[in-house]
């Protein structure tokens, strides 16, 4: 792990890192509280938790420009907040309020915020991917130096999008970066139990993709691959790809009684935790120490709370206003 | 107003949109090079380039959902799926991203996407290639689906459909596109009204798509035999024209649907349902279906039109309401 200098850390690489750190507890903590109240019955539906995988949203995320586009899964509280979509719109959203980044129309499996260019959470898996395709194909065909980052899970390896979407956006030199994050795990479904090839990116090169395994616990490795990537797509020299390994330590969602795998796995994915694997080189490094810590956690808690507070008093979306957004107007 | 084929009236439309608007593309199998597997395409590369002429991979469900990126990152795109029997591997994007974004966004996106495919039977093609399942899409809440039947609405609703904001799918029934006649005079349509192709008081045929024209000769036969009928062609399955269905039925009575889709959970039930909801007093009979037999389509000519509707199969249903 090591602090990676551009040039926009250069100078303030400990004030870049604390941004890091904090963003990771940030979506560590609002997760937890998430879970929370779910079990309170104040979130319904399904929840399917990002903990242990923070690294990867966080990282990714620094690489992206404004003028950039994400698409993500139904796991996407994390690449919400990265993204910059105010906790308090998205856990308003959780409770199904108007007041939710989509008026209580997706819930936790379906963010959206155009003003980020974040076009959601597909909960069909792989089904993202060839919207991503199309999202690089607009901008490439009017001309936007943009970059459309598409997350997705080794499970929609499986899935014929998956093949037909790298192939497309190979070959047709589309601005997209593929960001796999392999955690090992398409619901209860080993890889190994699920892919003659567990190595991920291989398939991808198999398409003419530049493509490279990452650690996806290594906050700092992420960050550092991704703005590679980015570079590289950004110039217009077609898509990449890159393959995070990570782990997620709850639940596949809040019903997953957790049958496919040990105890003792995941304890030793826990040991590797990226908030704890961070925390201490940042120590080794000078950067942080307790106190430090305590101001970041609690700075955090504050925005939970906040975040909590907007989806209490949210209002709720009228009934009679059950129809609306099926249709737009036609323009005339 | 010019006289031409359905197919050029696909494709001048779509020259004219390609013409007016630098945010409209055409991508699919064989658009480009080849011309259009029904030649639908057909000169189209040459005039406006592989740019905006894009041959696809066969790759129905990405090159979908590539239609919809596209379209919300601000691109018109029109997509051609060869024939609806492959749309099937495309019924994800269609069905569970298309139909649903500006929903489930709460209004912050839409799709402003056109998919256009060839449907129905009729050429011998057999069980794969010769569905009708355009009923099945009109199922679905936040799409739009759209049957032109007639040469003039084959341009007026292609026209219509790149207004639309939102996902539009048109079905071309396949055996139509050499039917010549006049293309549209030039007054935008709107999506959502049946057309009237012939007045009657004795009965209301409903039809749509590949089964006008066999409707209409039915018409004919029956005024022969002193049967006046109505003819509605319903042009847009969603939105359903239901004010001018229940307003034939109110003159008329009695009502016969006719389309080439099986008869069980198919679009002439749902049709038949508005009459019994809105025009029920004024039924003086019940209300009959024409469909296709609930078979795979045979290969042989004689049995694969003995399992599409007639024109004697119509009169005759129509001559068991009286």
């Amino acid at each position: 792990m090591s602090i990676h200098k551009t040039a926009a850390t250069a100078g303030n690489e400990r004030e870049h890192a604390l941004a890091l750190l904090r963003q990771m507890l940030l979506i560590r903590r609002f997760e937890e509280k998430a879970a929370e109240l779910y079990s309170a019955g104040k979130i319904r539906g399904f929840l399917h938790l990002y903990i242990g995988e923070e690294a990867i949203a966080v990282g990714a995320m620094q690489a992206l420009a404004v003028e950039d586009a994400v698409v993500a899964t139904y796991r996407e509280h994390g690449q919400a907040l990265a993204r910059g979509v105010p906790a308090g719109k998205i856990m308003s959203e959780m409770y199904g309020k108007a007041n939710g980044c989509s008026r209580g129309r997706g819930g936790s499996m379906h963010m959206f915020d155009a003003g980020r260019r974040f076009y959601g959470g597909y909960a069909i898996v792989a089904g993202g991917l060839p919207v991503a395709v199309g999202l690089a194909l607009a901008d490439k065909m009017q001309e936007r130096p943009a970059v459309t980052a598409c997350f997705f899970g080794e499970g929609a390896v499986a899935e014929g999008e998956f093949h037909e979407s790298l192939n497309l956006a190979a070959l047709w030199r589309l601005p997209v970066l593929f960001l796999c994050e392999n955690n090992l795990y398409a619901m209860g479904t080993a890889l190994a139990r699920s892919e003659s090839q567990t190595d991920i990116h291989l398939k991808a090169q198999n398409y003419n993709i530049p493509a490279e395994a990452v650690d996806g616990m290594d906050v700092l490795a992420v960050e550092s691959a991704t703005q590679r990537a980015v570079a590289q797509v950004r110039r217009g020299d077609g898509p990449y790809f890159l393959e995070l390994r990570t782990y997620r330590y709850r639940a596949h969602s809040m019903s997953d009684p957790e049958l496919y795998r040990s105890k003792e796995e995941v304890a030793q994915w826990r040991g590797r935790d990226p908030i704890s694997l961070f925390d201490a080189y940042l120590r080794t490094q000078g950067m942080l120490d307790d106190a430090e810590l305590q101001t970041l956690e609690t700075g955090v808690a504050n925005d939970i709370d906040w975040a909590v507070a907007e989806a209490e008093k949210g209002g709720c979306e009228p009934v009679s206003d059950l129809a609306r957004d099926v249709y737009g107007s036609v323009a005339t | 107003m010019a006289k031409m084929t359905y197919r050029e009236a696909v494709r001048s439309a779509m020259r004219d949109a390609l013409r007016a608007d630098p945010r409209v593309f055409l991508m699919g199998e064989d658009v480009g090079k080849y011309g259009g597997a029904f030649g639908v395409s057909h000169g189209l590369l040459e005039e406006f380039g592989p740019t905006r002429i894009r041959d696809t991979p066969l790759s129905e469900s990405t090159f979908v959902g590539a239609g919809i990126g596209a379209a919300l990152g601000g691109m018109r795109p029109i997509v051609e799926v060869m024939t609806i029997n492959f749309s099937l591997l495309a019924l994800d994007q269609i069905v569970n991203n298309a139909a649903t974004l500006r929903h489930m966004s709460g209004g912050q996106f839409g799709v402003p996407l056109l998919v256009r495919m060839a449907t129905g039977g009729g050429r011998q093609l057999a069980a794969q290639h010769s569905h009708s399942l355009e009923g099945w899409y009109a199922h679905i809440p936040g799409i739009k689906v759209v049957t032109p039947a007639t040469v003039a609405d084959a341009r007026g609703l292609l026209l219509a459909a790149l207004k639309e904001p939102d996902p539009v799918l048109m079905f071309e029934h396949a055996t139509l596109y050499p039917l010549e006649g006049e293309s549209e005079d030039g007054t935008p349509m709107e999506i959502g009204r049946a057309a009237l192709r012939r007045r009657g008081k004795d009965v209301s045929l409903i039809a749509y798509g590949g089964a006008l024209g066999k409707t209409e000769r039915a018409a004919a036969q029956l005024a022969e035999l002193g049967v006046d009928a109505e003819v509605i062609d319903l042009r847009s399955l969603r939105p359903l024209d239901t004010e001018m269905i229940l307003a034939s039925v109110a003159r008329t009575h009695r009502a016969v649907i006719v389309e080439e889709a099986w008869k069980t959970g198919g679009f002439a039930a749902e049709v038949s349902a508005c009459i019994m909801e809105g025009a029920f007093d004024a039924l003086d009979a019940p209300v009959a279906r024409v469909c296709g037999a609930e078979v795979p389509m045979p290969y042989a000519q004689a049995l694969e039109q003995a399992a599409l509707p007639q024109p004697e199969t119509i009169v005759k249903a129509v001559q068991g309401l009286f």
